[in-house]
Order: structure tokens, then C-alpha cells, then sequence
């Protein structure tokens, strides 16, 4: 047991030393924190907005005003005619146009009404969407006002609730996302690296020989990094919290467990690596290339699983990261218990005890 | 002194505190076969990379091939032949693709890369592998064609870095051959070896012990100096009295 | 330069016997271009939505139904309190609820106003900030047309009343088909790779075997060694753009609507510039691990902030600065510009010349920061 401590002192020390590699592995979740809490949003503000003004009368003027002060758009210099829009919209410096026609003021109380014209560029099909129905809300409203007296007779009030979120922080789901980004990089690549590392120089063979359980070899080197992934927890942890303000409702006991259960899993896969992988390259493209496109794709907080064809939704059945995702979306934004997530925590402990098996099974076949 | 191949004066190279080669001098004749001799971490790679031009050095002086190694490196870098430990040859490249790219990089003409590589898998023996990638050449060969390469651009000086580590004795005496063929032809051959059986094929060595020369004379002599018959018995002599060890 | 031949052939030969390079080149963009486009889509459907109806009266049965035509929603259910609708949201069936009071009917022709509750997912990001306004926009919708079927106040008092009809078109991607925003980015991605990436891990690779030590001794010049790197790597980059906008017409059926040859321009000044990136990450770091992870760090920050997956409109004026300063971000503009919106030369000068001052920048710092001698 003492030389095992050692052995893991060892391990520890030969991460701890890298400091380039570990200055990145905790600058990493910081800066995507920081990213994704504060500069990247799916919201839309400041759209470039171009207008043709034919009419440039006091009804047109004022419904421009409206555009110029909401905080969706940013008006941009006018244009004369449809080249002139296509211009914009081919230098990327709006996004969408109004055209007002000429008798614009005159038409508005005639038997047809105004005309109006709105020009979205669909190249971004999400934000054409938005635009053009902002820029139609805006109108409507004005059209509203207009008419005091016509008021719709039925209002149909809307009250919207942000549940989870009444802060409107942005989109809170990256954080479990970014957590098993990190864990997948640290435990799976890292220690997949770390043991073929030691495959390659040759000292693999030294161990193996040596009194020490094979079983005890590989602990030894996932350990450190169970380490690594905990601390990287834990500081995501401090600053959702802290800098972003997002509150961890849920049980911290939970939260930790359910997080360790998917490091083993984790680390497990990277041990699997390394037993199939004889060069550090190619442990390294495996897990990173490999593991982390499906992570990142079909883990379901990048990008909604459910529009996605459905082979990709029967391949995320099988990646670990999609149940951890939805197990800490659950338990640490939604505060629910145990008894929501027990079928996901159940497929993540049976996930894990295959992998080790086959890992195991596979070092033993080596060695003999 | 310019007639000799290297002379180094108080030659330093210091990391901070410490000294990793603390004031060495001494000098190479030209066509000697001049042996670098010292435990791992003693200083000799320092030394020699300072000598190649890789590093610069801290203090003290030294010339190469009568090239200052502060300002002149990369003149001294076209006179000299290098072959690592680590490596020398690229193995996903055919013998003839290593030995055209090194010949071509030392500015040798494509006639001579030509004439001369034949020449040289014909004494290699090596003209059934010579489409062969490198690295399906076993150790020895590829050793032995390594030095090849290292001196096919005709250099004044030659620094081979543990050149037989690894290969069997008969082949470490092939290589020592071939080693006596290139002094003979006017190459001096600057080579470190902790191999003491190679120390005694060498004109001269010198024994670096903690960053300093502590001997330096041929091998005669040396056993005289230290009363005893084997080299082996004058380097633990020497490296006993070592602070440092391990690279 | 005959020295530069010799290197540039060494190069040549060893990068057409790598077969990771080779599977890179090919595979590689097949495969992502393929495979992203298909994952990668925040096209708004199946939003699935819970309805608790406390009235049950024609109303909000034609409400419900016009919800379920709309064609973005899925009804999933409908609980019979919110406490069990809010589960659903716990459980995460569903992604909204929307609660219809009792008398909604009656109240709203009596009073001429009537509250609804909507409560979303907010967790769900785009699911949810989208999903809640489809549905507003569906509920005014459906206000709107209750007055038409009603008789409506409006043609009387005042006489007439203003109304203004709004003629909508979407340029450049009529059907709103996500792919034609992905794609030309995925593209981007690729280039981003293989410069960044791909350069970076060979180069370390050479430092971890010996063989940077083995040329450091050479006198081959430091320029000469830079540009055996640059040269055949960026051939390859090029092979691997062409490759991909092979396969994005061949998939996709895109086809740059503008010139290619300003596309493959830009693309070259591009590569230029990531592979300078490249290089300078090799100078720092040691092994091919640190290697892989400064590369990835600067990658992920990259993509993430040049308007890939969101807008740079919608970022705080910090952020947006931050964006200009990268590289990715000015090259996916012009991609998208240019094979969308058929943009031309004129029209996106200025993002060359950031990207020629990218390429320069960061070169240079890399040929400064490579030393023979150490």
C-alpha cells in the first residue's frame, strides 16, 4: 500500500509539473464561463437595419423612431432603392430593410391601407425570423395606436414566465455542457494519454513486472486526474455561482455524486483508449477528435438532439455525456431530487462498470 | 592556434545558479579523434551543443574550426557534421531520400549527391535497401548510415553524441572503423561515449566530472596518471569524487 | 532556392506517406460536412408544449388547435393543473406551459381582456427564449382573427381606421433552410483545423523526435525552414478548401454565388494567417500534448466568438472587439457574404486587409520567436 502511495505521488507530480498544459486545462471552463455567460447569447440586439424612406412622411418618420429606439436594431445609413439593399446586405452591414412607398402617409387610412415592405436576409434563416417579426410587432403596435377607438375589441394578454432563469441570464444550459466538456477532456483524454505514455517509453513493462496489481497501475494514473476534474468542478462550480450569479438550487451531495459517477465513466473510456491505442498521437486524436465532436454534437447543449435525423438520436443514446447533461440540468438548475434522475444515473453506473470490465479484460489479455 | 580544429577558453554555460559547464578549456587537433568522456549530467551534451552551435554560451571563448561560436554559428554550422542520440534520419524516407536531402541542404551539388551517395550504399553494402524507408532498417545499419550522412558533405569536424548506444559489439567496432577512415581522410571526429573500450580508440579524450574538465590527455598517459590498466578504473577514479548525477 | 527545394521535397514526400494527413485531407471534411450540418441545426420545431385548460369552451379549443397547426409546436399533454404541467417541465417533457383560465371565453367578450400564462423552460436557451415568442406571435395571431368572426368596434366612431398590411420576403434563403448558414461555416471550420491545428502538431512532433535539433544544426536559414512548413501545408489547406466546397456542392448543392476566385483568395490569406498561429503555438509548446491543447484552447475561443453558432450582433461591445481581433471571424463573414449573397471584391476589401495584417502579425512574431540557437 505504501508503494502505491508513491506510485500515485509519482502521477501526481508528473501532471502538476506540466504547467503549460494545466495553465489551459483551468483556463479553459474560466474563459468559456466567461464567454458564455457574458458575450455569447442566442438573444438578438442590434440587428442592422436599413431603411427606404419614399414617403418621409410624419407616420414613416415615427415608426422609424420606434425602430431607432428599440435595442433590437441599430439603424443604419438609409438607402434609395433595391441596389442599395442588396449592397448592404452583400457587405453584411444590415440585415434586414424596410421600405416605405410613397403615398405611405396618404394610403394608411384609404380602403386597402399602407403598404409596407420588409426585407430580411435569410442567410442567417433564425435571425431573418426574429427581425422581420419584431419589425412587424413595431408596426402593429403603431398601427394599434393609430387607432384609439378600434382598439382590438378581445386582448388576449400573454404573461411570460422564464422559469429557472427569472433573470433572463442568458442561456444557463451551457454550464452542464462546458462541466463535461472539461471532464471528458481531463479524464478521458489525459489519462488515455498518460497511460500510453508510459506504454511507449517502455516503463509499462517495468510495472507490470513489477509486485504491483495491474488493477493498482492503472488506479494509480486515473487518480490524479479524478483529482484535476474535481478542482476544475469545483471552480466552475464558484464562478456560475459567484460571477454569474446562477443559483444552484439542488443538493450539493447530489450534485457531487452524480459528477464523480461520470468522471469513473470518463476515465474508464480513457483507460479503454489506452488499452486499443499504441502511440500518444493517436490516443490523443482518438479522445479528442474521437470522443469530443459526439460530446460536443449529440450531448444536447449545443445543439437540441430531438431535431437532429434519427441515427444521431440513436447514437447519443449511447454517449455518457447526455445523461450527465441532463442529470445536472435537473438536479443543479432545477433543484429536483434523486428520484428524477435515478434512470440516467442508472445507465451512467452501468455505462461505467462495462467499460472498466472490458478495460481490465483487455490489460489482463496484454499482459499475457 | 588556428590550425586547430576546436579550442575552448573558460568556456560557461550557466541556468540560473547553476553551472553546467563551469570553465572548460582545452583544444582539438585537426584529424584527431578526440574523445568526450563524463557521466550523464556532467555537462558534455552542454558542452557540445555550445560547440555545434546550438546554445549560446554564457562565457569564456571558443572557436570552431576557427569560427567564433557567438558570431559566426552558422558558418560554423556549414563546416560540421552532427549526429544525435535521439536521431539523425528521418524514417518515414527512403536511404536515398535521407542522403539526398542532407547532401542537398549542405549545398552539395545534385551531380556529386548523385556520384557520392552510390559510392556510399556500395561500402555500405546497402544497395538492396537502398529504396527501403529508413525506418525498416535495423538499429545497426542505420547507425552506421547515419555517420555516413553526417560526413557526406565533407566537413572539417564531425560531433558524434553516443553514436553506438544501443548495438551490438561487432557492429560497434564496424562503426569505429569507418570512425578511423573519416580521421584518416582529414575529418576530426569530436565524439562522447561512455563506452570506456571506445575511450582507448580515441587520440585523446577528456573526462568532464560536475561541469569541469578534470583530465584531459590520450589514454596512455591517462592510465599512467591514475596507476591502473583499464580506462574503466580512471573514469571511476574520477567520477567518484562527482556531486552531480543523472541527467 | 536550391536549399528550399531539397526542404520542400523532404516535406512533400513525408506528408504524402503520413496517412493521418492524408485520411485529414480527405475523410475529414466528407465527413464533418456531412455529419454537422445534419446535428448542427437550432431550426425551431417540435417545441412541446402542455396545456392546461380551465375553461374548455370553444375558444381555447380553437386556440389549442390553432397552436397545434402552427407547425413549430407538439402538443405533449394536457395536465390538468400547472402544478402537474410544471412537472412535466421538471421531468423534461415539456418545454412550456400555457395556462388558460377558467371563463377565458366568457371574460374575454364581457371584459375585452383576458390574461394567459405562459411559462417556459428557460433553461433550454433557444428552445425556450424562441419557443415563447412563437407562441405570443401565434396568440396575437389568433386575437387578431377572434375580432374578424366578432363584431368589431373598429369601422365605427371615428370612421375610418389606419391599418398598415407588411409584405415580407427573405433574400438569399427563401425556404429559411438552415444548412445554407451552416455549411459555408463548417467550411471555415475545416481550414481552421488543418492550419492551426495540424501544422502546430507536426512541428511539436519534430521537436519531441529530435529531428528540429537535427535542422537547427544544418545551415539551413530560419526563413528557408519556415516556409518548407508554410508551403506544403497550406497546398494541403488548399486541397482540403477545394475538397470541401467540392463536397458542399455535391451535398448541399451550394454553389458560391460569387466569384470563386475571390473566394480562394481570401481562403489563401486565411490559411497564411492560421498557419503563422500554428506555427507560433508550436514555438511554446514542448510536446504534442501542449501542444493539442493550446491549439484547442485558441480554436474553441475562436470559433466561439466569430459568429459561428451565434450572432456577433447580439454581443456586448467588448465581446465584439474581441471578435475583430480574430481571424475566423472576418473569413466566415466573407465565406457566408460571398457564397450566399454573391458578394464581390469591393464589398469585402476591408476584411481582406484584416486578414493580410492577421497573416503578417502573426507570422512575423512566429519567425521571431523561432530560434536556432537557444
Amino acid at each position: 500500500m505504501k508503494r502505491l502511495g508513491a506510485f500515485i505521488r509519482k502521477e501526481f507530480y508528473h501532471v502538476f509539473r506540466d504547467r503549460r498544459t494545466l495553465l489551459i486545462l483551468f483556463g479553459l471552463p474560466i474563459v468559456q464561463i466567461v464567454l458564455f455567460g457574458f458575450a455569447l447569447s442566442s438573444e438578438v440586439k442590434n440587428i442592422g437595419v436599413t431603411i427606404q424612406d419614399n414617403a418621409k412622411d410624419v407616420h414613416s418618420q415615427e415608426i422609424i423612431n420606434r425602430i431607432r429606439t428599440s435595442s433590437y436594431f441599430s439603424v443604419k445609413a438609409s438607402v434609395v432603392n433595391y441596389k442599395d439593399i442588396e449592397e448592404r446586405f452583400k457587405d453584411g452591414s444590415v440585415k434586414c430593410a424596410i421600405i416605405f412607398p410613397v403615398n405611405f402617409g396618404s394610403d394608411l387610412y384609404s380602403k386597402e391601407g399602407a403598404q409596407l415592405q420588409i426585407i430580411a436576409d435569410a442567410s442567417d434563416p433564425n435571425t431573418a425570423t426574429i427581425v422581420t417579426n419584431y419589425l412587424t410587432a413595431i408596426i402593429n403596435n403603431y398601427q394599434q395606436e393609430l387607432n384609439p377607438n378600434a382598439r382590438l375589441s378581445y386582448q388576449i394578454v400573454p404573461q411570460l414566465r422564464q422559469l429557472y432563469n427569472e433573470e433572463q441570464n442568458g442561456s444557463l444550459n451551457f454550464i452542464p455542457g462546458v462541466i463535461a466538456l472539461i471532464f471528458m477532456i481531463v479524464s478521458t483524454a489525459l489519462t488515455s494519454v498518460s497511460v500510453v505514455r508510459e506504454k511507449e517509453l517502455g516503463t509499462m513493462e517495468i510495472l507490470l513486472v513489477s509486485p504491483f496489481n495491474p488493477l493498482m497501475v492503472l488506479v494509480a494514473k486515473a487518480i490524479p486526474y479524478l483529482v484535476l476534474s474535481l478542482i476544475n468542478f469545483i471552480i466552475i462550480l464558484l464562478l456560475s455561482a459567484f460571477l454569474l450569479h446562477v443559483e444552484i438550487r439542488g443538493s450539493l451531495l447530489l450534485i457531487f455524486g452524480e459528477s464523480i459517477l461520470f468522471i469513473i465513466t470518463c476515465l474508464s473510456l480513457g483507460l479503454l483508449i489506452s488499452n486499443v491505442t499504441n502511440s500518444q498521437q493517436t490516443a490523443m486524436l482518438v479522445s479528442m477528435m474521437g470522443m469530443m465532436l459526439p460530446t460536443l454534437l449529440l450531448t444536447g447543449f449545443m445543439f437540441p438532439i430531438e431535431n437532429m435525423p434519427w441515427i444521431f438520436r440513436v447514437i447519443s443514446h449511447i454517449i455518457p455525456s447526455r445523461y450527465y447533461y441532463d442529470i445536472i440540468k435537473a438536479v443543479m438548475l432545477k433543484g429536483l431530487g434523486f428520484s428524477y434522475v435515478w434512470k440516467e444515473t442508472l445507465i451512467l453506473a452501468g455505462m461505467s462498470v462495462v467499460l472498466l470490465t472490458i478495460a481490465l479484460k483487455n490489460f489482463k489479455i496484454r499482459l499475457s | 592556434m588556428e590550425n586547430k580544429a576546436i579550442v575552448c577558453k573558460d568556456l560557461t554555460k550557466q541556468f540560473g545558479d547553476f553551472k553546467a559547464v563551469n570553465k572548460i578549456s582545452f583544444d582539438v587537433d585537426q584529424g584527431e579523434i578526440f574523445g568526450f568522456l563524463g557521466a550523464n549530467g556532467a555537462g558534455k551534451t552542454t558542452a557540445m551543443r555550445i560547440l555545434c552551435g546550438l546554445s549560446y554560451p554564457t562565457s569564456g571563448e571558443a572557436t570552431v574550426a576557427g569560427l567564433n561560436v557567438y558570431k559566426q554559428q552558422e558558418q560554423i554550422k556549414k563546416n560540421i557534421g552532427y549526429m544525435s542520440q535521439k536521431f539523425s534520419l528521418y524514417d518515414s524516407l527512403t536511404i536515398l531520400e535521407n542522403i539526398e536531402f542532407y547532401g542537398g541542404v549542405y549545398g552539395v551539388s545534385r551531380p556529386d549527391i548523385k556520384e557520392r551517395s552510390k559510392n556510399l550504399i556500395a561500402t555500405l553494402g546497402l544497395e538492396k535497401e537502398a529504396k527501403k524507408l529508413v525506418g525498416a532498417l535495423p538499429l545497426g545499419w542505420k547507425q552506421k548510415l547515419a555517420f555516413s550522412v553526417a560526413i557526406f558533405h565533407r566537413p572539417k569536424i564531425v560531433f558524434l553524441d553516443e553514436p553506438t548506444g544501443g548495438v551490438d559489439p561487432l557492429t560497434r567496432r564496424q562503426f569505429w572503423d569507418m570512425i578511423y577512415e573519416a580521421a584518416a581522410s582529414g575529418i576530426t571526429v569530436f565524439v562522447t561515449t561512455h563506452y570506456m573500450d571506445e575511450a582507448e580508440y580515441c587520440n585523446r579524450i577528456s573526462v568532464m566530472v560536475d561541469g569541469r574538465v578534470e583530465a584531459m590527455d590520450s589514454p596512455v598517459k591517462l592510465k599512467e596518471q591514475f596507476n591502473t590498466h583499464s580506462m574503466d578504473d580512471v573514469f571511476y577514479q574520477l567520477a567518484r569524487r562527482a556531486e552531480r548525477s543523472g541527467d | 532556392m536550391k536549399v528550399l527545394r531539397f526542404i520542400l521535397q523532404k516535406e512533400f514526400r513525408q506528408i504524402f506517406r503520413d496517412k493521418i494527413i492524408l485520411a485529414m485531407m480527405l475523410a475529414v471534411p466528407t465527413i464533418q460536412l456531412i455529419i454537422l450540418p445534419l446535428a448542427a441545426n437550432f431550426e425551431v420545431k417540435n417545441i412541446n408544449v402542455a396545456y392546461v385548460d380551465h375553461d374548455h369552451s370553444s375558444y381555447s379549443q380553437k386556440l389549442i388547435n390553432k397552436i397545434a397547426s402552427s407547425g413549430y409546436f407538439q402538443i405533449i399533454g394536457s395536465p390538468l393543473s400547472y402544478k402537474e404541467g410544471f412537472r412535466m417541465i421538471e421531468d423534461g417533457q415539456a418545454d412550456l406551459v400555457l395556462e388558460i383560465p377558467p371563463g377565458f371565453e366568457r371574460n374575454l367578450v364581457r371584459e375585452g381582456r383576458q390574461q394567459v400564462n405562459i411559462s417556459v423552460d428557460a433553461i433550454n436557451g433557444t428552445k425556450s427564449s424562441l419557443g415563447g415568442s412563437y407562441l405570443i406571435s401565434v396568440l396575437s395571431d389568433f386575437n387578431s382573427n377572434l375580432d374578424v368572426n366578432i363584431k368589431s368596434p373598429i369601422n365605427n366612431v371615428s370612421g375610418s381606421a389606419a391599418y398598415i398590411s407588411i409584405a415580407s420576403s427573405n433574400w438569399y434563403n427563401p425556404r429559411a433552410e438552415y444548412k445554407y448558414y451552416m455549411v459555408p461555416g463548417i467550411l471555415v471550420l475545416l481550414l481552421t483545423l488543418i492550419g492551426g491545428f495540424i501544422t502546430a502538431l507536426n512541428i511539436v512532433k519534430e521537436k519531441e523526435i529530435g529531428t528540429i535539433e537535427q535542422i537547427n544544426v544544418t545551415p539551413i536559414k530560419k526563413w528557408q525552414f519556415i516556409l518548407g512548413k508554410l508551403i506544403p501545408f497550406w497546398i494541403v489547406g488548399m486541397i482540403v478548401f477545394t475538397v470541401g466546397l467540392i463536397v458542399m456542392y455535391v451535398i448541399y448543392g451550394i454553389f458560391p454565388k460569387g466569384s470563386l476566385l475571390v473566394l480562394y483568395l481570401f481562403a489563401a490569406v486565411y490559411l497564411v494567417a492560421l498557419l503563422g498561429l500554428g506555427l507560433l503555438i508550436s514555438t511554446f509548446a514542448d510536446t504534442q500534448l501542449q501542444a493539442m491543447f493550446v491549439a484547442f484552447f485558441f480554436m474553441m475561443i475562436f470559433m466561439l466568438m466569430s459568429g459561428f453558432f451565434t450572432s456577433t450582433d447580439s454581443m456586448p461591445g467588448w465581446a465584439r472587439t474581441m471578435s475583430e481581433f480574430t481571424p475566423v471571424t472576418h473569413f466566415i463573414k466573407v465565406v457566408r457574404l460571398i457564397v450566399l449573397k454573391g458578394s464581390g471584391l469591393k464589398e469585402v476589401s476591408t476584411e481582406l486587409l484584416y486578414l493580410f495584417c492577421f497573416a503578417v502579425v502573426l507570422n512575423s512574431l512566429a519567425i521571431f520567436n523561432y530560434r536556432k540557437t537557444s
